[in-house]
């Protein structure tokens, strides 16, 4: 081969670097301020009327805009009009994850202002004013929280003084609530107090009070999504409804076998069609997150595209694409699980060999579970402009800081050649973390005089993506003559990219439960070299970990003949902080609230079984207990699932119990029947026939609740899910006494 | 290529389209109404369910051409005026139902030939009529209530 390093593994392990970035809430420096045109400002921020001043960054044209109009608006984030009307600018993408309600909920409460006064807009993307406009990691609210409330603060500080001001008393005897500075019986709305707060210094945000959680007014009730009516009444909010005038359809067509580049294509034919304006070969630069080679076809509508589509005949060179056979994988893991211990051993504690002679009881298991796709409701799709030296990008993405410079290193460009523009994302799960269709979108754009808009066929989402990768677990444990767990062993059979580290998704921590929480413990790993794209999926790892790690703890405790919740707070042990963040004390809190609620231990019909399952991911501890029935002929019902979780005071009720019950059918659609294969590096589905997402009749009852602890707010859109498959799972085995090893569950027979 | 009349939502529209592109793409890139969503392409997620004649259909899969005098609602036209929203689309904001939002129009287009069919719907009915809608956010619990509410309304409405 050659001395270039391949561009599909420097993906992967940028891929790698990017869910680092995301978990840890760091981010690689070095993003320019960008300016839109007046015009395009104005689109996207709503606003009108003249005398804009446009010389500063996106952002702090906000506060051009409300200096020009008479407003305050003391930082990027908000702008009081003298009518009182209040503009609170969300930064990150809206994903489904309902940040866009949660972020100015903070801002609002910090500023006492009344939620109805609050008008709720998409915020210019600009990192340098924002700081991270990306959502991933369940990072948003924990990375936020501070920068929102001093937003908030700093700006109802100035309106305080302005009413002290005007009153001629002191600050201390003014207070603030529902938009308005009050003095005794006497107020000021906010409204009447612009002119004077704008002509205020903007105080320190650090050497302001922030308020205690006893004092919100606006936090921790449940509120409606502040884009519902927009979106009950189909309102052109998400990246695929984007039209600009002129505007014209592109699809893009790659190799099926990752790798693949295009040895000879028909492209006089396919010119000729009804509609079809163009067509031409890309060449990419080979890194399935930017660009891989393929077909452009640009026509006057979609269908016109997905028909020309159709006729295409591409002769692809295969020679460097991937081969990746899943069955092949199965049968090689099947062989390597075998030997005990794998090639790298990563954590080594304690004598697990000894401790498993000794053992009283010890099981052994073998676990499987399969590559999963994102499969968002909105296939993948990006309008792209290349006009004026510029390209400028209207993306349904999750990460709209990081897709400056990503795009613009695709395309041959500096980022300050690239604007962005963020709609609302028609589900994300982390698909939408990657940004290769705003560079194929962009790169066909430069081909064209005038806006495209790139758009995928479900087939096309389906077999494109960046997959949750599979894995298999060998593992051994085992129980002392008290039912104690006291030896636990792991062979992981994982993938690799590069032939170093595993690839995106595929790693395990050293600090995974239950390392830390038992004196003999051995992990180990091999990894199988991998062509097709992995990255992160709803909680990364912790989606396929959880469920084997929580399922052995059962079978384990079920062979000492223990209550799976007496022996789970076991394991826990004392209230302490272990490394890497789980807190055993709330872990602990979390299984006793679930049981609780469950009714654990009590009395069900036969064919019924109760599973308890507990997590930590993303900062949040959440345990789950499923109720499930099981028949003859393995048909399964999941009657309720039962979430109890400790992330913090909540910001949005309703959105946090939204995105836990969404976490429940997730998981259980996902266990239940969603695997992608492949043979000769096809991935084998292509449609939602062969990948079929659970339905109306079969979502479980979903019951939620949260401690509200003073711990610090973190994010609830990923930390609810791990817990709901091994929890099914576990009840599965009491209601039918069938352990499941492999998922999905129709490998092991089950239907619904 | 042919001039070809539709009614939708109540207005005669024309478009200059191939009678066998699909009502979706007419509706999305013809006729300005992008409420309607392309999910699959293949009537399996729902995601472009419109009424034809008070009937839900998927028009990702249905042919404009064979609609010619019938009576296409799409989402846009499901409220009676921008002041007055269906009682479903109403009781969607109050349940706080949408996550991402994608799919929520071909709900509210599957849930609404429903109530117009079966008034007072159980579960089962549902459960029934809703098969064709995935929600891949998993909001099938708040649906399900959203119907209910939205049933008790109209019911009420009517006493």
């Amino acid at each position: 081969m050659n001395a270039m390093p391949d561009p599909a593994l420097a993906a992967d392990d940028e891929l790698r670097q990017l869910m680092h970035e995301v978990e840890s809430g760091t981010r690689a420096t070095g993003f320019h301020a960008v300016k839109l045109d007046r015009r395009s400002f104005l689109k996207l921020t709503g606003l009108a009327g003249g005398g804009l001043v446009l010389a500063f960054s996106m952002g702090r044209e906000v506060q051009a805009a409300a200096a020009g109009a008479g407003e305050f608006a003391p930082n990027a984030f908000l702008r009081i009009s003298k009518q009182g009307s209040i503009t609170i600018y969300s930064k990150g993408p809206e994903i489904g994850q309902g940040i866009k309600t949660a972020f100015p909920l903070i801002i609002a409460e910090e500023l006492d202002a009344k939620w109805s006064d609050v008008t709720v807009l998409q915020a210019p993307v600009n990192p340098a004013v924002y700081g991270r406009q990306s959502a991933g990691g369940s990072r948003s609210i924990p990375d936020s929280w501070d920068q929102l409330r001093k937003a908030g603060a700093v700006a109802r500080a100035m309106l305080v003084s302005a009413a002290a001001a005007s009153w001629k008393v002191p600050e201390a005897e003014c207070t603030t609530r529902d938009s308005a500075v009050w003095n005794g019986k006497r107020k000021l709305g906010y409204g009447a107090l612009v002119a004077r707060a704008a002509a205020l210094p903007v105080p320190d945000g650090n050497a302001i009070k922030l308020k205690e959680r006893s004092e919100y007014r606006l936090l921790g009730k449940s509120y409606t999504g502040v884009d519902n009516r927009q979106v009950v009444t189909g309102a052109p909010l998400f990246g695929i409804d984007q039209s600009l005038p002129g505007m014209k359809i592109a699809v893009f067509h790659r190799c099926p076998a990752v790798g693949g580049k295009v040895r000879s294509v028909n492209l006089d034919d396919v010119k000729k069609l009804p509609g079809v304006r163009d067509a031409f070969v890309i060449e990419g630069n080979g890194k399935p997150t930017e660009i891989m080679p393929g077909v452009a076809i640009i026509a006057d509508t979609t269908w016109a595209a997905f028909e020309a589509r159709k006729r295409l005949e591409v002769e692809w060179d295969e020679t460097d694409a991937s081969k990746d056979s899943w069955s092949d994988f199965v049968k090689r893991a099947a062989e390597l699980g075998k030997q005990p211990v794998g090639a790298q051993t990563l954590v080594n504690t304690g004598s697990v060999d000894e401790a498993l002679k000794g053992a009283a009881k010890t099981v052994s298991g073998f676990y499987t579970y399969p590559f999963v796709s994102h499969a968002p409701l909105e296939p993948q799709n990006c309008t792209a402009w290349a006009h004026d030296g510029i390209v400028e990008l209207w993306s349904p993405t999750q990460t709209a800081d990081r897709a400056l410079e990503l795009v613009a290193g695709a395309l041959g460009l500096t980022a300050d050649k690239v604007r962005i523009h963020q709609t609302r994302v028609g589900g994300g799960f982390g698909r939408r973390l990657m940004n290769d269709y705003a560079c194929e979108a962009g790169a066909i754009a430069q081909r064209y005089a005038g806006p495209i808009k790139l758009v995928w066929s479900r087939e096309q989402d389906m077999s494109q993506d960046f997959f949750r990768v599979g894995g298999f677990h060998s593992l051994a444990g085992g129980v002392d003559a008290q039912g104690r767990l006291i030896a636990w062993r792991n062979h992981f059979i994982t993938f690799t990219h590069d032939g170093k580290a595993p690839s995106s998704g595929a790693n395990i921590s050293e600090q995974e439960f239950p390392a830390q929480n038992l004196p003999n413990y051995l992990l180990s790993q091999t990894m199988l070299p991998l062509r097709t794209p992995t990255g992160p999926w709803r909680a990364p790892r912790s989606n396929s970990l959880a469920w084997v790690i929580q399922s052995f703890l059962h079978e384990l405790s079920a062979a000492a003949g223990r209550d799976h919740r007496d022996f789970l707070l076991e394991v826990m042990g004392e209230p302490r902080l272990v490394q890497g963040g789980l807190n055993t004390g709330r872990a602990a809190d979390v299984i006793k609230l679930a049981t609780e609620k469950a009714g654990w231990g009590r009395k069900l019909p036969e064919g019924h079984g109760m599973g308890l399952a507990f997590h930590f991911s993303h900062a949040g501890h959440f345990a789950e207990v499923a109720e499930v029935s099981v028949d003859g002929n393995k048909r399964l019902r999941v009657h309720r699932v039962v979430v109890a979780g400790d992330i913090g005071p909540i910001v949005n009720m309703s959105g946090a119990n939204n995105q836990c019950e969404g976490a429940v059918v997730d998981g259980f659609s996902t266990m239940l029947g969603l695997e992608i294969t492949m043979e000769k590096g096809r991935i084998e589905q292509s449609n939602l026939h062969q990948y079929p997402m659970l339905r109306m009749a079969n979502h479980p009852r979903v019951e939620v609740h949260f401690i509200q602890s003073d711990n610090p707010p973190t994010g609830v859109g990923e930390p609810a899910l791990p817990p709901v498959a091994p929890a099914i799972c576990n009840a599965i085995f009491a209601a039918s006494g069938h352990r499941v090893r492999t998922l999905p569950l129709t490998k092991e027979g089950f239907s619904v | 290529m042919s001039a070809l009349t539709l009614r939708v939502n109540g207005k005669e529209r024309s478009a200059d389209v191939d009678p066998n592109t699909p009502l979706l793409w007419v509706l999305r890139d013809s006729l300005g109404l992008p409420g309607t969503k392309f999910g699959c392409g293949m009537a399996l997620c729902g995601a472009c369910t419109v009424l034809v004649d008070g009937e839900p259909i998927r028009a990702c899969s249905t042919p404009a051409g064979n609609l010619a005098g019938k009576n296409i609602t799409t989402i846009e036209g499901l409220a009676k005026s921008a002041t007055a929203l269906h009682p479903l689309q109403e009781a969607w904001i109050e349940h706080d139902v949408p996550q991402c939002g994608y799919c929520q129009a071909g709900q509210l287009m599957s849930a609404a030939a429903l109530l117009a069919r079966t008034p007072k719907p159980t579960d089962a009915d549902i459960d029934s009529a809703m098969a064709g809608n995935i929600c891949r956010c998993g909001t099938y619990q708040r649906i399900r209530a959203a119907i209910h509410t939205a049933a008790s309304k109209l019911a009420g409405s009517k006493a």
